[in-house]
């Protein structure tokens, strides 16, 4: 079993390692398998799209985590010119599992802020797992009130586990600094666009999430608890995530029914990580289309939209 | 039953009573020194331990009715309820969770939220209800939270809000965390409108509620030794797998590491935030309860006189005309 692939997507492994054999025979041999190539081809494709038509939640989780998943820093080059990376939370250190900065978008210029978590054993762990401490969130707050002060919209990118549960973490106040987050974008005077482009993993992930459009990729996920961690507490057992991630509707379709987000980005076939080059594009057209739209509203009118937006998140009956 | 117990005959059989359970005699164990207390005299402090200042967890509605208050009091938003909006089933279904803690609570919901008055000063004040579903927060109680924040708006009035949850409602799952964001925008109107908000965290105050409303007081209060914090103390140390230090997420932690303003003694809770509160809102040190003689002595005013029954009630209407807009050297005329 190759591991970059998940249980699923094995079938679908299988025959491209088939594939590029035959390619690879082909190459150095006169005999003509072109026609074997395109058969194979063709059963491929068909094969991820019937696999990938009825995904369950728990397989769509796996995907939003998936190792090959493109993190921020693959978007970054693929989306914007100019991307200039601004560290620090000046005040006690620069958190690596937020990165944020200046860049243009399609000519104007924004400000870029996201979850980046690490591909190989070493950045990981620079990176803590896309798991950021307070100074992380500070190092936002920063970000984002001098992209009000010089009138750049923010877009954030949301990929995360969770804000990390670290004796550290908590002692410079984990809580004090999402909470403010969510205070301040709430009311900030210029445009905010979140896509939650991998794993939206609760209070870690709304720490960058309030804004006027919040938009997720096909196969992200965005909850309040991981499903493992549901499953432990009200199944007692974490091997019940496959139920808790049923239970919770935690995949972008569901949350659209809810109108809790605003908008699905379609993935490639197979899943953003089987061809970044059309998940960048549409992702770029995608955020081109909701800053234009928002930058047509006055900001005051903007800001009270977006008030009432949060205040319109909950079901309940009087 | 033992055979033993079955020999005895059942006139002379003690009912065996377990352990945790002993509250409802006359009696009641203290969990912080295991002190056999007098009930009565329990309740009379507020569940605070006289022997060693243990404070046990109180309901939100006792916490309320000991805090304000006998008159004016008008509950906001009671009828508001929980709509399952995932038909959400674990174990059980989260409509006979729901059900079960409002049979054992007598609440609808895990927050009480009141207009009232503290020594005369008209504020709002909330409660979250632990034993609802461990205080969690879902869409009932992000909705009263906010109505509670919009009442003092309106009113020109500061709010108090009592703390005791374990987090965000896993049974709304991204409703709940979206709760988050609601309380939190809401206070911001309460900060623009340069209305104070006292966050009281008490005993647990976790997750999506200590990451929300909870860390957002302009004076942050604890009782003492209360879990405050993110992530529970189970999970933190699966992750760095080595023990926690003494001490780790209680009130006095947060105070050393600067997270809290003060940590006070729910005994004191009353007297130490209506002095505050008044400070805060350009008023004279409130004098409570309000008698006669001393009334014109000390404050000119003349609607506490009128009414000797302990009832000062500056109507809040006279407050609410003039919330200090934008100026915030602007001095309400009650001080002479």
């Amino acid at each position: 079993m190759d591991p970059h692939f998940l249980d699923f997507e094995q079938p679908i492994a299988e025959l491209e390692a088939k594939l590029d054999e035959l390619r690879r025979v082909g190459d150095d041999n006169a005999l003509n398998i072109g026609d074997e190539i395109e058969r194979l081809r063709k059963k491929c494709m068909t094969l991820t799209e019937s696999i990938f038509s009825s995904l369950t939640p728990w397989q769509i989780s796996q995907l939003s985590r998936h190792p090959r998943r493109p993190y921020l820093l693959d978007y970054v080059e693929r989306l914007f010119e100019d991307f200039q990376e601004l560290h620090g939370d000046r005040a006690f250190a620069d958190d690596r599992a937020i990165v944020g900065g200046v860049a243009r978008l399609d000519g104007r210029s924004v400000m870029v802020i996201g979850h980046q978590k690490g591909r190989d054993t070493k950045e990981k762990i620079q990176r803590n797992f896309g798991m950021p401490r307070p100074e992380g969130y500070r190092k936002a707050l920063r970000l984002m009130e001098m992209a009000e002060r010089f009138r750049l919209p923010i877009l954030t990118f949301i990929d995360t586990p969770g804000a990390y549960p670290g004796v550290g973490a908590e002692e410079r106040g984990q809580s004090e600094a999402i909470a403010r987050n969510l205070q301040v974008m709430a009311a900030l005077r210029t445009p905010i666009v979140c896509t939650v482009v991998g794993e939206g993993g609760s209070g870690g992930a709304l720490a960058i999430g309030v804004g006027d459009r919040v938009l997720m990729l096909q196969y992200g996920t965005y909850s309040v608890i991981s499903p493992e961690g549901c499953a432990s507490i009200l199944w007692k057992s974490a091997d019940k995530a496959q139920l808790a991630a049923e239970a919770m509707a935690i995949t972008s379709e569901k949350l659209l029914e809810q109108e809790l987000i605003d908008a699905i980005v379609p993935e490639p076939l197979g899943g953003a990580h089987r061809n970044l080059d059309t998940m960048a594009a549409t992702l770029k057209a995608a955020l081109l289309e909701h800053l234009d739209d928002l930058a047509a509203i006055d900001m005051d009118d903007l800001r009270a939209r977006r008030y009432r937006r949060l205040m319109g998140c909950g079901r309940f009956k009087e | 039953m033992n055979w033993f117990d079955k020999l005895i005959p059942s006139r002379i059989r003690t009912e065996v009573v377990s352990k945790r359970a002993v509250p409802e005699g006359v009696w009641a164990k203290c969990d912080g020194c295991n002190a056999i207390l007098y009930r009565a005299e329990l309740e009379r402090s507020l569940e605070v331990c006289p022997k060693c200042a243990h404070h046990h967890r109180l309901s939100a509605r006792r916490r309320l009715d000991s805090f304000l208050d006998p008159e004016p009091r008008e509950e906001i938003a009671p009828d508001i309820e929980s709509v399952d909006p995932l038909k959400f089933k674990d174990l059980k279904k989260y409509r006979d969770r729901l059900a079960a803690a409002q049979k054992a609570t007598g609440e609808k919901e895990a927050l009480v939220v009141m207009r009232g008055a503290l020594k005369g000063q008209p504020l709002v004040a909330a409660a979250f209800e632990f034993a609802f579903m461990g205080g969690s927060m879902g869409s009932v109680v992000g909705e009263r939270f906010v109505r509670g924040v919009d009442a003092a708006l309106e009113q020109g009035a500061p709010l108090v809000c009592f703390a005791a949850s374990g987090g965000a409602r896993m049974q709304e799952s991204l409703f709940s965390l979206m709760q988050m964001a609601k309380t939190s925008a809401a206070l911001g109107r309460l900060r623009e409108a340069r209305l104070p908000f006292i966050s009281v965290m008490t005993d647990p105050t976790m997750g999506g509620v200590s990451a929300s409303l909870a860390m957002l007081g302009d004076v942050n209060v604890a009782e003492p030794n209360a879990l405050i914090g993110f992530a529970g103390p189970r999970v933190i140390e699966q992750t760095v797998r080595e023990k926690l230090p003494e001490g780790f997420q209680r009130s006095e932690f947060l105070l050393d590491h600067g997270a809290l303003d003060q940590i006070v003694d729910r005994r004191a809770m009353r007297d130490a935030l209506a002095d505050l509160l008044a400070i805060l809102m350009h008023r004279p040190r409130p004098i409570w309860p309000v008698i006669e003689a001393s009334a014109p002595a000390s404050e000119p005013e003349p609607e506490a006189r009128t009414e000797p029954a302990s009832e000062p009630a500056p109507e809040p209407s006279t407050e609410a005309a003039a919330p200090p807009d934008g100026d915030g050297g602007a001095v309400p005329g009650q001080r002479a």
